[in-house]
């Protein structure tokens, strides 16, 4: 595993969105041989996706040949919903690139079968080819995607019941009406994470750093889900310096070199 | 790529870099249009896969929805009130030239005239969708003949008539026909006024107050009965009153019914109100507030004398008087003037000023679901404009209609 420590928020978004870039450039996709990427929602990404736009606006960076994935959707939720997933990739990064519509892939919350739409995105998934790099962030429980707590570490894309500590923290968007938050997801497993070739986890605040102190101090443990990609051939974490705040001086040291 | 072609053949068109209004704000936002309508974008992507065919940069330019002009009476010598042989020409005429001032659709107003007037023009007015050929016509507001005799401002008093024998018939006969009408301006205190503002809500014409020395509950009686609309705000109207505030009071009314609305026209050319009463009418109701041109024959020429259906008006510079008088009748300024006036005048945002000419008189004529905003699914009638609000280019149904050449003439 990679341990990437930057200074602050911007300058680990910036880290990340150049490797994420440099990533697709030297795998020279074309016609036929697309790069596959996995993309997270939530507050963490933000700046990493407006520094993958200022690259594409300067003509360095190019989506046409990229197909995505995205983790996670909630359930019943309109997609037009300012607060579905789509919304978010929609808003925050695919109205301000050139990928084509066809390849950008999120399960459909509304669907429905909803097994059947988590299969058939496993499906789509191994007919890309498999995903090049997933992109993740990790929740305060350590989770990855929806895969809370308790979370087998071999699962696959699924309905999940989300936890009531998630309801209580997705509150905020939904006018603090408890009763408005979704109450159920589709999201892909910590087994289809881990099939990727390459993860990059990306976290930033002190808020995560009890998270991240889980993830890669102790041991693998389903009750931490990130902790899985411990056994992952090629892991990146990368964060700013307040998350490495619940680490020991020793493991900081060591990864920054 | 183009867009699915189970759902749609037609091309999709980007325009890029640019700031639009929308929701009451300007925003960082491209502008999509398909088949003359405004396009969602997120809905493209995501149902069906599509994006777009053509993409413009538009060089940063604020993109407003097109100016509405409830009230003009002519312009570039034609005059709406005069039963001319070429009638339907001058009409074209007016329409194509308006579309340079960001005017998308308008109604063709009549000042107080004979019913010959009426009986020859009406039937020539259609409404009528806008295009390369000019702005779209909504309707003719008809401003009079039913109006007071003490505030008839610079209409012919031989011409003005009531309706006390007959009420709605009476209005009927000296119109001829309604079919084409949108807009009835008349004084509420003459008698018979409630009946026949119910009829003409009822058959959804859009009743205006104007040309009256109604005070405060006759008017706010007409709002009961369904007039929505007062006539340019303070001109032809008794002054406000402290004591009895007349029309004028209708902006500040708590007896307007619930869910309703009162608009009021505004001339902002500088002349007909004095800066300081349009930041008065601003700042008591600015929801209501629509602006109108009220231009005349001369709009649009050169100084000297034209005419106004029965009068003959002069003009020098942006004061329009009846010839040998100082009775202001009409005015030269164009929508866009009007606009870069009122935001000066007022200090109000850009998107204030934008707003007072397309979706408050969209929402006054209940067409807001199609046309003065660029919310999704709406006619693709928009502008662009530069940040002094000039406007560079107007764009009717996503058709470039008329654009502002290099050399800025």
């Amino acid at each position: 595993m990679r341990l990437v420590i930057l200074e602050d928020y911007d300058q680990a978004s910036e880290w990340a969105a150049k490797y994420i870039c440099n990533r697709i450039i030297q795998f020279k996709p074309s016609q036929g041989r697309y790069f596959t990427l996995g993309l997270p929602t939530g507050n963490t990404p933000l700046g990493c996706y407006k520094k993958l736009i200022e690259y594409h606006k300067n003509g360095d960076l190019s989506f046409k040949y990229v197909k995505t994935f995205n983790m996670d959707e909630y359930v019943g939720l309109p997609r037009n919903h300012p607060e579905s997933y789509h919304s978010y990739m929609w808003n925050n990064f695919f109205k301000h690139i050139d990928i084509d519509p066809n390849n950008a892939h999120i399960l459909d919350g509304n669907a429905s079968d909803l097994q059947a739409e988590c299969d058939a995105f496993e499906k789509k998934i191994e007919e890309a080819g498999g995903i090049d790099l997933f992109v993740g962030g990790i929740g305060p429980d350590g989770h990855i995607a929806f895969n809370e707590p308790g979370s087998s570490l071999s699962s696959r894309t699924r309905l999940k019941t989300l936890a009531m500590d998630t309801i209580l923290a997705n509150a905020k968007y939904f006018d603090g009406d408890l009763s408005k938050v979704p109450t159920m997801a589709l999201t892909v497993g910590v087994g289809t994470v881990m099939d990727a070739r390459e993860v990059m986890i990306l976290i930033t605040g002190a808020h995560k750093a009890f998270a991240l102190y889980k993830a890669i101090e102790e041991g693998v443990n389903h009750m931490w889900t990130v902790s899985a990609f411990q056994q992952h051939p090629r892991t990146i974490f990368v964060c700013d310096e307040d998350a490495t705040l619940e680490l020991r001086v020793k493991t900081v040291k060591y990864f920054k070199g | 790529m183009p867009s699915n072609k189970s759902v749609s053949d037609a091309p999709i068109v980007q325009f890029t870099n640019c700031r639009i209004l929308r929701s009451h704000r300007l925003q960082r936002e491209d502008l999509w249009v398909r088949e003359g309508k405004i396009l969602n974008p997120e809905k493209l992507f995501f149902d069906e896969k599509g994006s777009a065919d053509i993409q413009l940069d538009c060089k940063d330019s604020i993109i407003a929805p097109g100016f509405i002009d409830v009230q003009i009476n002519g312009g570039f010598g034609v005059d709406f009130s005069l039963a001319t042989d070429d009638f339907k020409s001058g009409i074209d005429l007016v329409s194509q030239k308006i579309l340079s001032h960001g005017v998308t659709s308008f109604c063709p107003t009549l000042v107080t005239s004979p019913p010959s007037v009426y009986h020859q023009v009406l039937p020539q007015i259609s409404i009528r969708n806008g295009g390369a050929h000019g702005a779209g016509i909504l309707g003719a507001h008809l401003e009079g003949p039913f109006i007071s005799k003490e505030k008839k401002g610079a209409h012919p008093e031989h011409c003005l008539r009531t309706f006390e024998a007959g009420a709605f018939q009476d209005l009927l006969a000296t119109y001829g026909s309604l079919d084409c009408v949108r807009i009835v301006t008349l004084a509420p205190e003459m008698k018979r006024s409630s009946e026949v503002i119910r009829e003409l809500t009822k058959r959804g014409i859009c009743v205006s107050l104007g040309h009256s020395v109604a005070n405060l509950s006759q008017a706010e009686e007409a709002v009961q009965h369904g007039a929505t609309f007062i006539t340019h705000l303070f001109n032809a109207m008794l002054p406000f009153h402290h004591r009895d505030p007349g029309i004028v009071g209708l902006l500040t009314s708590d007896k307007i019914p619930a869910g309703r609305r009162v608009f009021y026209g505004m001339i902002s050319d500088g002349i007909h109100t004095n800066p300081a009463a349009l930041r008065i009418a601003h700042r008591a109701h600015p929801k209501g507030l629509v602006l109108v041109t009220d231009a005349i024959a001369g709009m649009g020429l050169a100084p000297g004398r034209h005419t106004l259906g029965q009068q003959v008006v002069e003009i020098d510079g942006l004061n329009t008087y009846i010839a040998g008088t100082k009775t202001l009748s009409g005015s030269v300024a164009t929508m866009d003037t009007c606009v870069r006036h009122f935001q000066e005048a007022t200090g109000c945002s850009v998107e204030t000023a934008l707003e007072a000419a397309s979706l408050h008189p969209a929402q006054l004529l209940g067409i807001e679901h199609k046309k003065g905003t660029l919310d999704y699914d709406s006619d693709a009638d928009f502008l662009m404009l530069n940040d002094s609000l000039y406007v560079q280019a107007t764009y009717i149904a996503g058709e470039e209609v008329w654009r502002q050449d290099a050399l800025g003439m």
